[in-house]
């Protein structure tokens, strides 16, 4: 009965999601009220049953329900229970669902928050969100049920696949999906303005918190993935350039360009087809990721079953979407107009610069990721694209963006002059290029990649604080105090200094990493000591224990520093009962300089292992940073300007003048804002 | 500057930028090509010394062989016509097994050994890399049609 009504909840789910798509469309263009206000009760209606859909399965999963095929194949009755939970998401029809539900989350999000917005924009907004929701449910209900039955039902399970079964993974693919699912309301809201017409700053300012809300949620996500391989898959590797890592990096680093090219398109009402450009190539990016992860063109832990069916159906839909929004893009484009000019150095080219730098960027990812897949698929030879490619490649262009972006903030809107920027900034940049070049020296033999690292990380701190400082000092006519200018900073600007300074602390993170990880493949017998990175290792005893689903091989590890026990560290390989592989288990210290990582590896005659024994350090700044990023992005996204409610339209449009004029008076955007230079 | 002397500069600058940014892309790219080669393609004589590429097919069975520091490892990878020996350091993968299909990573040392750098398995019980695959494919459509014609021609 379960899958049966789980079924029938998701054909409903798609009949509305097919009335969401077209109604209210059809409702804008011609001025229909009723049709219009289909699109809200339709997404709701839609994640009401795309919820039952999804507490079926997961009601089957808890059960043991072996007589649904995906149950069968992805749990088993010794699976802990929040396994079984997350195990709804382990396979690919599964996730799949989860990805629909979220995208119905989305959907219910947009028409709540909503309210204040033009109904014609609502519908447009809801009603492409349909259409993309027409081709999710689409997807999974034609090709990849989750509730097909298996016929005779199975005794046992076949288990949730190991590497799955860890805390990081319970909330990795729910971050994620919420990131990717999240810019189709970007998209969304491109769309319905291309539709529309109508594309200025108040529509810059609708869509930039739901921008935010889904970057953000993306890298928490990636963040995530990465915590989770280097502690699961314990190769101590953080990123591998691998594609699917690099499928959810390209929509990460156009999703950051978007961000910033919304700034421009609200605060200055320019870049407005580059803005919309790269809300549809964000989305397009997402369903890339979707077909690399889906259609078994990949092979890596994430790729699911192959089954040809299933990617040509991504590819066909990606191929509409692809398509069609760059038609539409062509041929109403011209219509939206353009914005205010700027001179060479101001806040705006500031801002081009980083999205020139971030599309680049993510092209060269997606050629290196697509060429081998290419080759492949026209029987051209079977090739891999290295890590060096993407290293050699970062590199420079994160070196520029980098240093900019301790400018970037600091520059005004329109024109600004360098020498005046550079005589303001002249102390952040030299101390933070002493300090930088010298910190390395504190962690090991001096680096040239750490010293850039670590100076690019203090400038970024230091031009962040700094502007945080001037424009908290008071003014000398205002008699406001501290809290009060607090507050005045806002949200969004907080938020933005706050996601800077994480990635300050991922790029010091990453830099000395890489340079001073140390790492040693041994061999350990019982009472052997090794040494690495300046800690004794010393394997004390081995041992077999048992766990609710597998048994294990532990390793008793003492580490020391100058003779002194520093901690015990028990890393072990697992042999689950109902998988012929065994797993290694690895076990870490965590600390703010170092992480400690020790795995086990296979055993030798004479009571002795092969260990592998990590000494990482600063490993920890670079998930702090991406917290702080992410946070960052939660912080702008709930900002008090877009939370007015209740405007009508025509007063957002008077705004959008009394704006332009102040702007024209002062020459900045920025009216709230204490003049930096005094 | 007037406003065309300044956008003639936009211009100009913002082409170069393009230029150097193609060029250092191409350039990483090139460099950082890793071939697939199956071992018949070694054993032919057909692959460059000392540049990185990636070799697949299956473990033999009873090649398999740890050295006394328990670090390096010896075995030899065949795609069904011919075997070539690889030496490895370092933990495998744990579903590294003999009469498994294995993608090893690494460069042909003189003497025919191709040195890993990496070695990857299978990570779950239904998946064959399909570069071992691929090298298993080559050699037997090679093998069929040499049985094809057992006289040649």
């Amino acid at each position: 009965m379960v899958a049966e009504i789980g079924l029938f909840a998701l054909i409903l789910a798609f009949l509305l999601a097919i009335a969401q798509g077209t109604l209210p469309l059809i409702g804008a263009a011609r001025g229909d009220t009723a049709l219009m206000a289909v699109g809200r009760s339709a997404a709701y209606g839609q994640l009401v049953f795309l919820g039952i859909a999804y507490a079926m399965l997961t009601y089957a999963f808890v059960t043991d329900d072996f007589s649904i095929a995906y149950v069968a194949n992805h749990s088993n009755t010794l699976l802990p229970t929040q396994y079984k939970v997350s195990g709804v998401w382990g396979g690919h029809e599964g996730s799949l669902l989860l990805w629909v539900l979220i995208l119905g989350f989305w959907s219910a999000a947009v028409a709540t928050f909503s309210r204040s917005l033009p109904r014609e924009v609502v519908a447009r907004v809801l009603g492409v969100m349909g259409l993309v929701a027409i081709g999710f449910i689409g997807f999974t209900l034609f090709t990849s049920s989750p509730f097909e039955r298996l016929i005779p039902a199975a005794m046992e399970g076949r288990d949730l696949n190991p590497m799955l079964q860890d805390p990081g993974l319970i909330i990795h693919p729910p971050m994620l999906y919420m990131g990717y699912v999240g810019f189709s309301v970007a998209f969304a809201f491109a769309i319905a303005a291309l539709i529309g017409g109508r594309l200025d700053a108040a529509w810059a300012r609708w869509s930039r918190p739901w921008t935010a809300v889904a970057w953000a949620f993306l890298t928490v996500g990636i963040g995530l993935g990465s915590w989770w391989a280097y502690y699961v898959l314990g190769w101590g590797g953080w990123w591998f350039w691998d594609p699917v890592e690099n499928a959810s990096f390209m929509p990460w680093l156009m999703g950051t360009a978007l961000l910033h090219s919304l700034a421009v398109t609200e605060k200055r009402g320019g870049f407005k087809n580059w803005t919309v450009m790269l809300a549809i190539l964000t989305f397009s990016l997402v369903l890339l990721a979707a077909f690399l992860v889906r259609s078994g063109v990949l092979t890596s832990v994430h790729a699911f079953a192959v089954d040809p069916d299933r990617g040509l159906y991504l590819l066909l839909f990606m191929a509409v979407v692809v398509a069609g929004s760059l038609t539409l893009f062509a041929w109403r484009a011209g219509k939206v107009g353009l914005g205010g000019g700027f001179q060479l150095v101001s806040r705006e080219s500031a801002l081009l610069t980083n999205n020139v730098l971030l599309v680049v960027a993510a092209a060269a990812v997606l050629l290196g990721t697509l060429y081998p897949l290419f080759l492949d698929a026209f029987g051209l030879g079977k090739i891999s694209v290295g890590p060096p490619y993407f290293e050699a490649v970062f590199l420079p262009l994160m070196l520029p963006l980098l240093l900019l972006l301790g400018f970037g903030p600091r520059l005004r809107w329109k024109q600004d002059s360098p020498t005046e920027l550079l005589w303001r900034l002249r102390w952040i940049f030299g101390v933070s290029l002493v300090f930088g070049m010298i910190w390395p020296l504190f962690v090991g033999s001096w680096s040239f990649l750490a010293g850039i690292g670590a100076f690019l990380g203090l400038w970024i701190i230091g031009s962040s604080l700094k502007d945080l400082v001037d424009r908290l000092r008071p003014r000398r006519e205002s008699q406001q105090t501290l809290g009060t200018r607090v507050r005045r900073l806002g949200r969004s600007y907080v938020g933005m200094q706050v996601a800077h300074i994480g990635v300050a602390l991922v790029v010091i993170g990453v830099t000395f990493v890489l340079g001073y990880d140390d790492e040693r493949d041994v061999r350990m017998a019982v009472g052997q000591t090794v040494e690495v990175g300046g800690y004794g290792f010393r394997l004390d005893s081995l041992d077999e224990v048992r766990g609710p689903n597998f048994d294990a091989d532990q390793a008793t590890v003492s580490v020391f520093r100058d003779g002194q026990l520093m901690t015990t560290l028990t890393p072990q390989m697992r042999y689950y009962f109902s998988q012929e592989q065994p797993m290694a288990h690895t076990s870490l210290h965590r600390g703010i300089f170092r992480d400690l990582y020790v795995n086990m590896g296979e055993e030798l005659p004479g009571n002795a292992w092969v260990m592998r024994v990590y000494y990482k350090p600063y490993m920890n700044w670079v998930w702090a940073g991406a917290v702080l990023m992410a946070l960052g992005g939660f912080l702008a996204a709930s900002d008090r300007r877009y939370r007015m409610r209740v405007r009508r339209e025509d007063e957002v449009v008077d705004e959008d003048a009394k704006l332009a004029a102040k702007d024209a008076v002062k020459g900045r955007g920025d009216g709230a804002e204490p003049n930096p230079a005094g | 500057m007037k406003k065309r002397q300044k956008r003639l500069l936009l211009v100009v600058g913002g082409l170069a930028g393009v230029v150097m940014v193609t060029g250092l892309v191409l350039n990483a790219f090139r460099d950082n090509l890793v071939f697939f080669h199956t071992p018949s393609d070694i054993v032919a004589e057909i692959v460059p010394m000392e540049r990185t590429f990636r070799i697949g097919g299956l473990v033999e069975d009873g090649s398999v062989a740890r050295g006394d520091d328990g670090i390096t490892v010896h075995f030899r990878v065949t795609d069904t016509a011919v075997a070539v020996p690889v030496v490895y350091q370092g933990i495998l993968p744990n579903l590294f097994r003999e009469g498994q299909g294995v993608v090893a990573v690494g460069s042909l040392q003189d003497g025919g050994v191709f040195k890993a750098s990496q070695v990857m398995a299978r990570h779950d019980e239904e998946y064959m890399p399909p570069e071992a695959a691929e090298a298993i494919k080559r050699a037997q459509r090679e093998a069929a049609r040499t049985v094809g014609h057992p006289e040649g021609y």
